[in-house]
């Protein structure tokens, strides 16, 4: 028996110790590129040279007469909320098929689950040939199915485009909903549930004021989560469309690259990527509110 | 106002028959107790009467109408009260009994009247306003009644609906549901574990065990006369006494059951009574203020070792010392035999 202390004994150090990795992370590849972004878009750096002037709030002022950049921003507001929205309707769907028991259900969530782990670059590369304009399969089952009689061009006609990238990436997120709504379904009391049968209502009563309003607080999160997956994205955005035609369907994101990396304007790169910050922070305080208070009024019995 | 009708009720989960072909007619008003300990089968038939669980077989009938085939709970003309109350946590006290009636859409003037109305013959009107969570276990379980009362059912369906409240509380609540049931005549069909509740609420008690129907009958029937040894020693507290005697008189393989309050000392007893002396070596006596249990062995028992419980009220003020062995006695009328091997009643 020896009576040394050894590292394992000393809680304060080993906490240290074991933190340190992870601090070491956070620090380097997070903390230090955000703030060096947040320094960047008041300069006028550029990729080429290691020197560079303070320019204050020139870039954001730069920015805001952009109408390019006013697209982009229009266009992140539009895909991120409506990404959110069709995936709360189909992850809430979803999520009420597989809570059925029904043969090849495990199968069928395992296919479900396939979009998650799929890389963004892969996905988004099988879908430009899903919408593109001369083989798109869209078109072709349209077609033959007599409810298309013209031709869609997805990423030819701008609008067409957001929508295309919009199902991308809803496409992308819903298998995670789904799992959320799915575990906080089966965290309502079964009884409730029963109540709600016994007291009449059918399906669609129980599903939107006892369901829903229960889930409120797990779906909220799941929305935020979603909200910051999209918001941030280059993927999908780069390779669908790379921002054209004409820059009609940029997001923030793809212009600050397109910007600040290609076009070598590093100051109004980082402007651009950063704009969306204090927005994306009031959204997520909002949320947590709201997941906050609904818990506060109702989950606990 | 409707008599529940079930014929040869079978519910079968894998292999595991949860009730077995039960038969049972539930008169029009009358207060049913389902009593049984947990996995008898009480539950899952209370579920099938209110839809929530599918019959394996047989038929319910409830106001004459066949219901067990699709007819789904809300057809039924039911209403059930869970036994955490399920409450809805996000609505408000007043938004949860006027839930039924919208999900019926009744008109909003009149939601509001019968709300008021349920709300005040439950005294919780001043908490309409209130959130589930800000209620205490006795008044979420009045919320529940009055969300159960406003359906107007013809039949009520109670599942261990006083098993989430302190002792305390649970005797008032067991008067308040009583008197309540009794005012608006509503048939009853009430599921517990507690046999003191089943005799204090029940018009009729249906002992159940294993998913099958043992005996049933009024509280006192069920009490004094119980078919098997099963009811003998499943109601009362503490339960009926067995013994096997060594009595040359009575048929072989003849158990002989009396109720503990029912063994006293013997010159507690008038002339006129016609007695089953024993010999008791009282082993402890327990005090419990209102009575004393007396624990102990009958030297004329087959098997002497058997624990045999006197259960002395406190008006006998009788010294009972530990350790020694008293005369005792049970007036005969109050013996009830019981076959050894089936477990059936017998008669002497």
């Amino acid at each position: 028996m020896t009576s040394r202390r050894t590292l394992a004994d000393r809680e304060d150090v080993l906490g240290g110790v074991m933190l340190a990795p992870a601090l070491a992370y956070v620090v380097l590849l997070v903390g230090v590129p955000f703030f060096l972004a947040i320094a960047l878009s008041f300069s006028n750096a550029t990729a080429g040279s290691l020197s560079f002037q303070w320019t204050g709030l020139g870039n954001y002022a730069a920015i805001l007469r952009d109408p390019i950049f006013l697209r982009a921003l229009r266009n992140s507001v539009v895909v991120t909320v409506g990404t959110q929205v069709l995936v709360i309707i189909l992850a809430t769907a979803a999520a009420q098929v597989f809570r059925a028991t029904f043969r090849g259900k495990r199968v069928a969530r395992f296919v479900m689950l396939l979009p998650w782990a799929v890389p963004v670059s892969l996905a988004a590369i099988a879908w430009t040939w899903i919408f593109d304009s001369t083989f798109s399969v869209i078109n072709w089952t349209l077609k033959a199915t007599g409810l298309l009689h013209g031709w869609l061009y997805w990423l030819g006609d701008p609008a067409l485009a957001l929508l295309a990238i919009i199902i991308v990436q809803a496409w992308r997120i819903f298998p995670f909903a789904t799992v959320i709504v799915l575990a906080s379904l089966s965290s309502i009391p079964q009884e409730i549930l029963e109540a709600a049968i016994v007291d009449g209502a059918g399906f669609w009563r129980r599903l939107f004021q006892i369901e829903l309003p229960l889930l409120l607080p797990v779906v909220a999160v799941a929305v935020l989560f979603g909200v910051v997956y999209t918001a941030t994205d280059l993927g999908v955005v780069y390779i669908l469309t790379g921002g054209g035609p004409a820059n009609t369907t940029h997001v923030l994101p793809t212009l600050a690259f397109q910007r600040g990396i290609l076009g070598a304007d590093l100051g109004q790169g980082a402007a651009i990527a950063v704009f969306l910050l204090p927005f994306l922070i009031v959204v997520a305080i909002a949320m947590l509110r709201v997941a906050r208070r609904a818990e506060v009024g109702g989950a606990a019995r | 106002m409707a008599g529940i009708e079930i014929r040869n009720l079978r519910k079968q989960f894998g292999d595991l028959p949860a009730v077995d072909g039960v038969n049972l007619s539930i008169r029009d008003g009358e207060f049913l107790v389902l009593l049984g300990s947990s996995g008898s089968g009480k539950t899952t038939l209370l579920r099938m009467i209110a839809g929530l669980e599918h019959p394996t077989a047989g038929e319910i009938h409830i106001g004459g109408e066949r219901v067990d085939g699709d007819v789904p709970p809300r057809a039924r003309g039911i209403a059930m009260v869970f036994q955490s109350y399920a409450l809805y946590p996000h609505r408000t006290v007043f938004q949860n009994i006027a839930f039924p009636l919208e999900a019926s859409r009744t008109p909003r003037n009149r939601i509001e009247e019968k709300v008021r109305w349920a709300a005040d013959m439950f005294g919780i009107t001043r908490y309409l306003d209130r959130y589930p969570r800000q209620l205490s276990g006795g008044e979420r379980q009045r919320v529940a009644l009055c969300r159960a009362l406003v359906r107007d059912p013809k039949v009520f369906l109670l599942d261990e609906p006083l098993a989430n409240l302190d002792a305390k509380l649970r005797n008032t609540a067991r008067d308040d549901l009583k008197q309540f049931q009794r005012r608006i005549q509503t048939t009853t069909v009430y599921v517990t574990h507690d046999q003191v509740e089943a005799m204090g609420l029940g018009d009729r008690i249906v002992v159940m065990e294993h998913g099958k129907v043992r005996q049933v009958g009024t509280p006192q029937e069920v009490y004094e006369d119980p078919v098997d040894t099963f009811v003998a020693t499943f109601v009362g507290q503490p339960p009926m006494n067995l013994l096997a005697l060594r009595d040359a008189s009575l048929p072989p393989g003849t158990l002989v059951g009396f109720r503990p309050e029912h063994l006293l000392p013997r010159n507690v007893f008038g002339p006129g009574e016609e007695l089953a002396t024993f010999r008791f070596a009282v082993r402890r006596v327990e005090y419990l203020g209102s009575d004393r249990y007396v624990y102990g062995a009958v030297a004329e028992s087959a098997a002497p070792e058997a624990t045999i419980i006197a259960k002395l009220p406190g008006t006998i003020p009788l010294t009972i010392p530990e350790g020694e062995t008293h005369e005792f006695a049970v007036p005969r009328r109050l013996l009830r035999y019981f076959d050894a091997d089936t477990g059936l009643r017998r008669r002497p």
